[in-house]
């Protein structure tokens, strides 16, 4: 029920705040999505959708945190070095 | 597709393992909230990497398991009405009534449709001003902001034909219930982390010092979940209950402000009650005084109706956390996605119907083990 997809922001037609919209493209499929939720965020952004409306823009540099953190553990640099999981 | 594939990486996901089986000294029961959760932790079996000691329970994040009977009953008379197009998202239309379900009104001629979005219904009422359009608006605080902008843009354009059925609910004051239920078992909360792009995560921090249980925001893909189980289960290890982050790369403490707006400009918080669960204060959306009018339960004279719900269905044990899907002596027999006895195995993100979807086999084991015992 709460899924939301990331995508890439196309375009955004501008106008009035309330009905600020663009297009979304969800790895090659591209939506029509309400990005009223998202004022500053521009195109070339990805942004999470829920039931048609952009509600949360992705952090890119935070997107990595996850690795950062297993890395920080020192889990992550063991796979580097090719040791068997 | 870029931020989805990538937290699915399968040696990142046995590096979260290795490093919880090191921190792990004594059982643990955490409690993940959402249904998409609880949907990927089964579909992806991230379950079977934990520790033996660490135990997942799911809880009553999916709001179609949770929506009373009584609303469902009144769904159902509303979509029989002559005149009606009822929208409804997917999930809703195979939700047992007492007797049957809005599929059911469908096949009898009732124009039941289902839309992606709730300005899709917003769209069909502009389009048919002859006819009487309700959206069912179900959802937690993710989904608020959508059905805000429906009622809001509704009543800009001075639509008079279209109305919702409200049946919102808000999590933390479940997560509450949870918390201060004299048989709780629940030690540590991963939250819904679409919940909170939406509220942020301030409204847990009350919640963590009186109870004193860790919360930790979290994602939906297997890597997401996998660090959200490793930093409760470190906090619980030292000692410690703090509201932390996993899900960095898209909540922020604040959420986000301009949803919040709407949603507080056209509903008002009230009592609500969950399937299951029973009642919890301040724990739902209605319509505030300003959009009354688009209320359909005003519109249509169904306001007071109730139903009780049936006894049979263990949604409300399972959803509290005090039981899994398996223990249901119901479960895989007399209750399947065909023939549910509750939302739980209705909803694709029910725990019984994820259970039933990715899990089945062990039914049959079990009953095997019965017979060679009888034997």
């Amino acid at each position: 029920m709460c899924l939301a997809i990331p995508g890439r922001i196309l375009t955004i037609e501008a106008g009035d705040p309330v009905l600020r919209s663009g297009r979304v493209d969800f790895a090659g499929v591209i939506k029509h999505v309400n990005l009223s939720y998202v004022p500053d965020a521009r195109v070339g952004d990805f942004v999470l959708v829920h039931v048609g409306f952009a509600i949360s823009t992705v952090d890119e540099a935070e997107a990595r945190q996850v690795f950062d953190y297993l890395a920080g553990m020192g889990e992550l640099a063991e796979l580097e070095d090719g040791e068997t999981p | 597709m870029k931020f989805i594939d990538e937290y699915r990486d399968p040696e990142a996901a046995a590096g979260y393992a290795r490093a919880l089986r090191r921190i792990t000294t004594r059982p643990w029961i955490l409690m993940e909230v959402c249904g998409g959760q609880t949907h990927a932790i089964v579909k992806f079996g991230v379950d079977e990497l934990l520790p033996p000691e660490v135990t997942l329970v799911h809880g009553p994040g999916c709001p179609v398991c949770v929506t009373p009977l009584e609303l469902i009953e009144k769904a159902i008379e509303i979509a029989s009405a002559p005149g009606v197009i009822f929208c409804s998202f997917g999930d809703m239309l195979r939700v047992p009534g007492r007797t049957h379900d809005l599929l059911t009104v469908k096949a009898r001629g009732g124009d039941v449709r289902i839309v992606y979005s709730p300005l899709d219904a917003v769209a069909i009422a502009r389009a048919h001003p002859d006819r009487d359009v309700v959206f069912f608006a179900v959802g937690f605080e993710t989904t608020a902001p959508a059905n805000a902008m429906a009622v809001y843009q509704a009543a800009r354009s001075g639509l008079t034909n279209f109305s919702m059925l409200v049946s919102h609910v808000l999590v933390p004051p479940a997560m509450e219930a949870i918390l201060a239920s004299p048989q709780r078992r629940v030690q540590g909360f991963l939250a819904a982390g679409h919940v909170c792009t939406v509220m942020g995560y301030t409204e847990y921090e009350p919640l963590v010092a009186k109870y004193g249980a860790p919360i930790v925001v979290t994602g939906f893909e297997p890597l997401d979940i996998l660090q959200g189980v490793y930093m409760c289960v470190k906090q619980l290890e030292e000692g410690r209950a703090e509201v932390e982050n996993q899900y960095v790369r898209a909540v922020r403490r604040g959420g986000n402000v301009a949803a919040q707006q709407l949603v507080r400009e056209v509903f008002r918080v009230v009592p609500r009650k969950w399937r299951g669960v029973g009642e919890i204060p301040q724990s739902g959306l209605a319509l505030a005084g300003p959009y009354e009018a688009f209320d359909a339960e005003l519109r249509f004279g169904i306001a007071g109706h109730t139903a009780d719900e049936p006894t049979e269905c263990c949604s409300g044990q399972i959803m509290q956390g005090l039981m899994k899907p398996h223990d249901c002596p119901a479960f895989g027999r007399r209750c399947t996605p065909d023939h549910p006895l509750g939302a739980t195995m209705v909803s694709s993100e029910g725990a019984c119907a994820a259970y039933y979807r990715y899990r089945r086999l062990q039914v049959p084991l079990q009953e095997a083990r019965v017979v060679t015992r009888g034997n």
